[in-house]
């Protein structure tokens, strides 16, 4: 089983992580980080598949990957 | 469970000064993973752009310097004849690169300096508010071509990196684009590729990255993806030129 660690201060809510996760396990969260923007959570109880893909297309290098 | 993905060690943990979904960040962990990965971060010197890039060298934890706009490529022949043992590369921009720079990087190229170049080619000028680049599309609207690019007026894309293919001292040119995680992993294969020759003295290597500005070209992030694969990729088409 696998999983992601998210910077969630750090996110800048673009979602391409969210466009990109195969199993659909990221979301865009309705609260605000530090810099008031809406970050993205990830769905702990879901089946990632580290597959990684959320982590390289992120801009900010704010997800961390697990397996 | 093993940490199998993070942050490369030659990238800052700090956070960035660029637009959300831009493709600055995605270029700068590419070649901080790179660096890492070759095992040349004591050697590495990288010459930072002007443009939205101005303070890359914040960013990366090896050594950099600034040079004027466009002036990169000059800069960088100096410390590399200076440091022949020592990785040096340069950071571009379109704006940089192809309009002010033009001169630099033709004459750079055509002497075959043994450096690498890492294009990032966004179509308009991000830093100083989305003005029409010389890689501006064709009907691309920019805050300076209200009704799109027209050819009569403002002529046609630049397509620096087949120019510079023609000439005898460039030994390596591959576009790639950031348009999905499968593209970004071949832009680093290239990018890698590009630091492998400079190491094995081979001469000049340019990698242009096609990469997306959500701000000025009015899109979201995922939907500037989309855009350089449906528009930008067919203008600028993707693989080794040389």
């Amino acid at each position: 089983m696998a999983k992601i660690v998210i910077n969630q201060d750090r996110c800048k809510g673009c979602l391409l992580c969210v466009s990109f996760c195969p199993k659909g396990l990221i979301k865009k969260s309705a609260k605000l980080n530090k810099k008031g923007l809406n970050f993205v959570e990830f769905d702990l109880n879901g089946e990632c598949i580290g597959c990684m893909q959320c982590a390289i297309i992120c801009p900010d290098c704010c997800i961390e990957v697990y397996k | 469970m093993e940490k199998i993905f993070t942050r490369p060690e030659s990238l800052y943990d700090l956070p960035t000064h660029y637009c959300p979904g831009c493709g600055h960040g995605i270029a700068h962990r590419l070649i901080a993973e790179v660096v890492d990965e070759l095992g040349i971060r004591e050697k590495t010197i990288g010459i930072a752009p002007v443009g939205c890039a101005v303070v890359a060298y914040d960013y990366w934890n090896f050594d950099c310097s600034e040079a004027a706009h466009g002036r990169a490529l000059a800069v960088a022949t100096g410390i590399k004849r200076v440091h022949p043992k020592n990785v040096v590369f340069t950071y571009q921009g379109d704006g940089d690169l192809a309009a002010i720079g033009t001169n630099e990087t033709i004459h750079a190229a055509n002497r075959g300096e043994n450096l690498t170049v890492v294009f990032i080619n966004n179509a308009v000028y991000g830093m100083t508010g989305g003005q029409m680049a010389p890689t501006t599309l064709l009907g691309q609207k920019t805050s300076t071509t209200v009704e799109g690019r027209q050819k009569e007026k403002h002529g046609y894309p630049l397509k620096i990196s087949e120019m510079l293919a023609l000439l005898p001292g460039v030994h390596y040119i591959e576009r790639v684009s950031f348009q999905s995680p499968g593209e970004v992993l071949k832009a680093k294969r290239a990018i890698k590729q590009a630091f492998r020759n400079q190491i094995n003295n081979l001469g000049f290597s340019l990698v242009e990255v096609l990469s997306p500005c959500p701000t000025y070209w009015g899109l979201s992030p995922k939907e500037s993806l989309d855009w350089i694969r449906d528009v930008m990729q067919k203008e600028f088409p993707l693989g080794k030129i040389k």
